[in-house]
């Protein structure tokens, strides 16, 4: 059906959209941001999990399936990572990971 | 210069809302427009997951990440900072050289993917109708996926139980009078 798309298009999508994450990553001081670009890399990988399953090995939808895992388990790791953040801003009052050095109880 | 067909226009369309809005996301100075700019950004990974035919994935992002993830995330940043709230610039130096490593991360990816060899299938397009998935999830044979699936089922039920004891008010903590 999409054959005038070609795997590498898919792909320099999904390298501009993980490294762009991983400059959010590097430059954010604040969790929550630090949190999406991590969304935004997962997010890119499973765009490359799909689309080699799509261009490359169709037959039993193997990279979808592995995508779908992903999803689930990032859906796991945002509600964790959420609640933590507000256990956080509770005793620190800030979210900014300068103010928040010392991992002592 | 081979005139661009419907479907390439739709893709590049899409790919450009991607590609704009992850750097918006990642540069912008106000964390609500950040959270906005990163919606945009799901629902364009979900509108490829459309243009590659795979319907049930597409619909799970729009579930998931879209409606649930953005979601979680802007009310966090509702209950922990001010809305208008802009970020602290960092240093200089320090934004250069995140910049120069994401470069050059990508200058090194993309030179590799364009110089390589990807032999395209001939194989039929899978059937990604959610019957067939559901029955994949559940099978425990050669092409199914029933361990990952129930390992994946126990790791929500403890991702819940887990939110909720870390977020949970504490009654009476004597330890830190200073904590509300």
């Amino acid at each position: 059906m999409w054959q005038d798309i070609t795997l590498q298009d898919v792909l320099i999508v999904s390298t501009l959209m993980f490294f762009s994450g991983v400059y959010g990553f590097l430059t954010r001081r604040n969790l929550i941001t630090m949190l999406m670009s991590v969304e935004l890399m997962l997010n890119a990988v499973n765009i490359n999990f799909v689309a080699f399953n799509y261009f490359l090995h169709p037959e039993n939808m193997h990279g979808m399936f592995f995508a779908l895992f992903v999803v689930v388990i990032a859906a796991a790791e945002a509600s964790v990572a959420i609640a933590i953040i507000i256990g956080i801003y509770r005793r620190f009052k800030s979210i900014n990971i300068e103010d928040v050095s010392n991992m002592k109880y | 210069m081979m005139s661009i067909t419907f479907h390439q226009a739709v893709f590049y369309f899409f790919s450009a809302i991607i590609v704009i809005f992850s750097i918006l996301t990642v540069t912008s100075k106000r964390i609500l427009r950040a959270a906005t700019f990163l919606l945009f950004v799901l629902l364009g990974t979900a509108a490829f997951y459309f243009i590659l035919n795979y319907a049930f994935m597409g619909a799970l992002q729009i579930t998931l990440y879209a409606g649930g993830i953005v979601v979680l995330i802007i009310f966090s940043i509702l209950l922990t900072s001010h809305v208008g709230e802009r970020f602290e610039p960092i240093g200089w130096g320090k934004m250069i050289a995140s910049a120069l490593v994401s470069l050059i991360g990508a200058g090194f990816t993309l030179y590799v993917l364009l110089n390589a060899d990807f032999i395209p299938t001939q194989a039929p397009l899978p059937d990604a109708s959610v019957k067939n998935i559901g029955t994949a999830l559940l099978s425990y044979e050669r092409n199914g996926f029933v361990l990952p699936f129930e390992v994946v089922s126990l790791l929500l039920l403890a991702a819940i139980v887990g939110a909720i004891v870390i977020a949970r008010k504490e009654p009476h903590d004597t330890e830190n009078p200073n904590n509300e």
